[in-house]
């Protein structure tokens, strides 16, 4: 079963025309952004130059770093007006990365969206409860428009709150749920703890997303909830997710060729490698008009599954994400950088330099443990100041990474000290 | 003028270890000691016949340890008499945010130590009603 047979099963062949066809207009477009327009002259690249796709190779990579200098517009390609939605992640330095889109980029990403609920088996008949965030996270509001489009009836439930979750499945016959894979073995206890089989429930499908976990994981989830569970991939640079998903085979996700030119590299040359070899994936974007990205460098580590998949689907798959290549932490499904944490702490005289951040799993649900050091010179000797800081520096974490963590004021000297390479994340969850 | 030496310690076995290692090996007398507890973490106060050269022994080891100053005054030690002390604060309207007592000679003389915003304004009230105040001198030499 298909969304749209036709692209979805396109020779290979027919495919690479259409993407050099859509990587020239993607060129055009993103010569006129004051970002791009910069690039092209600074490495002399000449746009009518790029004959084949594998010319892709001469233009540079666009990273994240590119897209905080060039914030809050520096890479919109259309007129104000035509701007309808943003998104944003979290910056390390309190700077956003900014996502816009036009109504065309709003409804081709829903478009895609469908393509992957289809692929999963999802018809217009399914109820689908989505527990992803909603707000500036594409997680929540990607999905829900994809959704809605298929015809799915959408319980815009957000993350959080598992009694109403597990209310809002019973009363409304839930039959998909997209969540976190560790909320949803969190949920799967509460589930039993309500005295409820999660067998008797309609749950038939989960999408899992926004945090990486193993294939045991998988198993665990399907065994315990009696359910399919598809693994989604997507970052808000490229829409958000729907950049590839698994079909009923479940053997690696689909990543939509018309809408991304998938490239592997060796993340410490940049050289790009050959189908199936491992690297970092990167992604252009061939299908958006409010912001078109060029390479961008994912950071995420995974291969590209080359050989003809059983469904008939052409589009190549992608592997699990088994990684990442700089040092970002999914918490509970949220993207953190030690620096952003780091920028926090240093904001508070009255706490040394030197830190730990610890990521613990208990119950399914991740936890953040932060130690620092009470910075001696500003001891007064009062507790309640202490205190105060204390829950000062808790809040102040909280609005920057929506996790709240638990926080350990330690003497000063009991950290090891910041010279030289001074291991400061401690990840001990079992994914 | 009194000063106790305030120390930021973890809740763990060894803490106190740690500090009274550091004034015995100074020599220091501690005529009083007392914890305010925080959960994880508490403020270990220590009242010594050398408050200053304790607090920077205790510094000079990477402890976190401040000068505060309290407000020490000599009392009976028989019943009633911490009761005519809270009575005159109360009248003044002074709050005291934490307290703690010693005894100097049993059942003749104790000590009665609190920490307030203003010790000046505290110890004027005291002195006024004829109450001897320890002084540092007055600790070392008990």
């Amino acid at each position: 079963m298909y969304w749209n047979n036709n692209i979805e099963t396109i020779s290979r062949k027919d495919l690479e025309t259409l993407q050099l066809t859509k990587l020239k207009k993607t060129l055009q477009a993103a010569s006129v952004t004051p970002f791009y327009k910069k690039v092209f002259t600074e490495n002399n690249i000449n746009i009518e130059a790029i004959k084949t796709l594998e010319h892709i190779k001469d233009l540079p990579f666009t990273t994240k770093n590119d897209l905080r200098l060039s914030y809050p517009d520096g890479m919109v390609a259309v007129p104000k007006k035509m701007v309808v939605r943003m998104h944003a992640s979290s910056g390390t330095t309190g700077k956003s990365t900014v996502i816009f889109y036009t109504a065309k980029d709003i409804s081709d990403w829903a478009d895609l969206v469908a393509r992957c609920m289809v692929a999963t088996g999802a018809t217009q008949d399914d109820v689908f409860q989505n527990m992803m965030g909603y707000g500036l996270f594409t997680g929540g509001l990607g999905l829900h428009y994809g959704a809605e489009m298929l015809g799915c009836m959408v319980i815009p439930s957000s993350s959080g709150n598992t009694l109403r979750q597990i209310q809002l499945i019973q009363d409304f016959e839930t039959t998909i749920i997209h969540i976190t894979p560790s909320y949803c073995l969190h949920m799967v206890e509460a589930i039993r703890a309500e005295g409820i089989d999660p067998y008797e429930l309609t749950l038939k499908k989960a999408y899992l997303g926004a945090e990486p976990y193993s294939e045991a994981t998988r198993k665990k989830i399907e065994e315990q909830c009696g359910i399919d569970a598809y693994n989604s991939y997507g970052l808000s640079e490229m829409n958000g997710p729907g950049v590839a998903f698994e079909c009923t085979y479940k053997n690696g996700m689909h990543i939509w060729e018309d809408y991304y030119i998938v490239e592997i590299i060796n993340p410490e040359t940049g050289e790009v490698l050959q189908p199936g070899e491992e690297g970092e994936l990167v992604l252009t974007h061939i299908n958006r008009e409010a912001m078109p990205i060029l390479r961008y460098r994912t950071r995420d580590l995974t291969r590209i599954i080359p050989e003809p998949c059983q469904c008939g689907r052409t589009h190549y798959r992608i592997d699990r994400i088994k990684g990442r290549t700089d040092d970002m932490l999914i918490v509970s499904g949220v993207n953190v950088f030690p620096s952003q944490i780091e920028t926090v702490l240093m904001k508070f005289p009255e706490i040394g330099n030197n830190y730990q951040i610890i990521l613990d799993r208990e119950n399914n649900l991740d936890r953040m443990h932060i130690k620092v050091e009470l910075y001696s010179k500003l001891f007064h000797g009062d507790i309640k100041e202490i205190d105060h800081i204390k829950s000062k520096l808790k809040e102040a974490l909280k609005a920057l990474i929506t996790i709240n963590p638990r926080i350990d004021l330690l003497e000063p000297g009991s950290l090891p000290p910041s010279e030289g390479k001074a291991k400061r994340v401690f990840d001990n969850r079992m994914l | 003028m009194a000063y106790q030496v305030s120390v930021f310690a973890e809740n763990k076995p060894g803490k106190i270890e740690r500090i009274t290692n550091v004034l015995a090996s100074q020599n220091i007398n501690i005529r009083a000691i007392t914890i305010n507890d925080s959960g994880d973490y508490g403020i270990i106060k220590l009242l010594l016949d050398r408050p200053e050269d304790g607090c920077t022994a205790l510094k000079d080891e990477g402890i976190a340890a401040t000068l505060k100053e309290i407000v020490a005054v000599k009392i009976q030690d028989k019943p009633g008499s911490l009761h005519k002390v809270a009575a005159l604060l109360k009248e003044h309207s002074i709050n005291v945010d934490d307290a703690y007592g010693f005894t100097i000679k049993p059942h003749e003389e104790s000590a009665f130590v609190f920490q307030v915003d203003n010790p000046k304004a505290a110890e004027k009230v005291l002195r006024d009603s004829g109450y001897q105040l320890l002084a540092d001198k007055e600790l070392y030499l008990l």
